[in-house]
């Protein structure tokens, strides 16, 4: 247990749709749920291929390369146990297919050096019983 | 409207009773006219099955809403109804004793932008943000307005404008919750809260109820007030409502909103004299008047600069009461109301100058939107 207070992370409540992709990071995957008929990843995990309306979706891992799309360095202090320290949140769109995406976290990194377009890599970050994914500068 | 405070300890039934009350006898009707009503149904707010039993009121239409489209779904059910011949007079609310519920619980113990406590475990949209320190819409807008700088060269002093006109309207409106001006310096110097946004980037939780009339065309006669027409409302969603699968990380879904309210009438925005846009967040307002077509993609900051565009005397005076910036989080509900007043001639000091004849009023805007045009008619 870390005794230096980081962001308010709420816990995921896992479900059958959602584990691949909470859990793959405890062995050290990022795992993306794809559609076994056409190809086409998709984030959050759904139900149904939004491409040809077929199910059979499977998790699959992927490269855990990614890009910085959108970022915000939070100031505030969201609850009384949180860090106060700044932090970055972003959105990084994976090399995958064009418009995947995932809200995270750019870390190992002063919070100034982190820009648009910056390639990262994904690293994980124990919480409960997940993994969640993290970013951190690709260099 | 009801009383209106950050923190006023009453239930949002009694809100709402206060609401309704006022809306009704303001348009010049009475309890037994209301044949519908309809409600924005949230956390912390009262639902319209309970409003209609509290009020005695007896309907041949009601409809309970959620958030889709927009916060003012509830508004737009409405007036299809009385298109429809469903009801003659629908009295459509929303309450809220967020203020309340975020001032009780405390910093942590509930979530940002609603009166719900903070749960053990997320599910559903959250899921997404919840665990990466994201829990407020704000960081989400910060992202896309963060974007849109680099992209457009979109600047602080230019979004700066947004809360310092609205502040100036503020303290011209007796029920704002901040009146005192703003400088560019008071901006500049503030507390960030999630870059580029700082405190006065973001609005601030209250309690109260919004209410409104909303009549059947032929159903006017004898009101208190000279009818306004609703000329168009829009509630497209063609892209992914999310925040960060949606497709342009620099616009939102408010974009396919304010393209499609312009399919369903000949005015056009020149046409427009004052505008309730919504501003949970400064950006939101920014995308909306590109989405709304007032300016190109990308020029809302130029558009903005210098804020006399923007202003009670400018060409196109927005938020004239304040705003959620001033006047407090009203979830998108405080934009009709001071549309009608200014359209009315009843805006007092705050007044827009020679009689505006069309209004604009656009809520929501990030995953949802909706917007709508009313006219002097
Ligand atoms: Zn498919």
């Amino acid at each position: 247990m870390s005794t230096v207070p980081g962001p308010m992370r709420i816990p995921p409540l896992l479900t059958e749709l959602n584990t691949d992709f909470w859990t793959g990071g405890l062995e050290g995957e990022l795992r993306i749920q794809r559609c076994t008929h056409c190809a086409t990843y998709h984030h959050p995990p759904t139900s149904v291929c939004r491409n040809c309306l077929r199910g059979g979706l499977t998790a699959q891992a992927v490269s855990g390369t990614a890009t910085v799309m959108a970022f915000t360095i939070n100031h505030h202090q969201w609850s009384p146990t949180a860090t106060t320290e700044p932090y970055v949140i972003a959105i990084v769109e994976l090399p995958e297919q064009d418009g995947l995406r995932i809200t995270t976290n750019i870390v190992n990194c002063d919070v100034r050096d982190v820009h648009i377009d910056m390639p990262v890599r994904v690293v994980f970050e124990p919480l409960a019983d997940v993994a969640l994914p993290l970013f951190e500068p690709d260099r | 409207m009801s009383a209106v405070g950050r923190a006023l300890y009453r239930h949002p039934t009694d809100l709402a009773v206060e609401g309704c009350l006022n809306a009704i006898a303001d348009a010049g009707l009475t309890r037994d006219d209301i044949d519908g009503a309809a409600a924005f149904h949230i956390e912390g707010s009262a639902g319209v099955v309970e409003m209609i039993d509290t009020l005695g009121l007896k309907v041949d239409w009601f409809a309970d809403l959620s958030i889709g489209p927009s916060q003012i779904s509830a508004i737009f059910e409405a007036i299809m109804a009385v298109e429809t011949g469903r009801a003659r007079h629908v009295i459509v609310f929303h309450s809220s004793c967020e203020g309340t519920v975020r001032t009780t619980l405390g910093k942590g113990g509930s979530m940002p932008g609603s009166a719900s406590a903070t749960p053990e475990r997320v599910s559903g949209m959250p899921e997404w943000w919840l665990p990466f320190g994201a829990p407020s819409a704000g960081n989400h807008i910060a992202m896309y307005a963060q974007r849109h700088m680099h992209l457009y060269g979109t600047t602080r002093e230019q979004m700066a404008q947004i809360p310092i006109v609205q502040r100036r309207n503020a303290g011209l409106y007796d029920k704002s919750i901040y009146n005192t001006p703003l400088t560019m310096e008071d901006y500049l110097n503030a507390r960030m809260i999630t870059e580029p946004f700082c405190l006065f980037d973001c609005d601030i939780p209250i309690d109260f109820c919004t209410a409104i009339v909303i009549s059947s065309t032929d159903a006017t006669s004898g009101l208190r007030r000279p009818p306004l027409a609703v000329e168009a409302t829009s509630h497209a969603l063609k892209s992914r409502p999310s925040w960060d699968q949606f497709d342009d990380l620099s616009t939102m879904v408010l974009r396919d909103v304010g393209l499609d309210l312009w399919k369903h009438t000949d005015l056009t925005p020149g046409d427009v004299d004052v505008a309730g846009v919504y501003d949970g967040f400064t950006f939101i307002t920014m995308a909306w008047l590109e989405a709304l077509g007032f300016c190109g993609k990308g020029e809302s900051g130029a558009f903005i600069e210098g804020g006399q565009r923007i202003s009670l005397d400018g060409e196109l005076p927005i938020n004239t009461n304040g705003g959620q910036l001033s006047s407090g989080r009203m979830h998108g509900w405080g934009y009709l109301p001071e549309v009608c007043l200014q359209l009315w001639g009843d805006g007092g000091a705050r007044q827009v100058p020679n009689g505006p004849e069309v209004g604009v009023v656009a809520s929501g805007g990030g995953v949802f939107a909706g917007a709508m045009l009313v006219t002097r008619s």
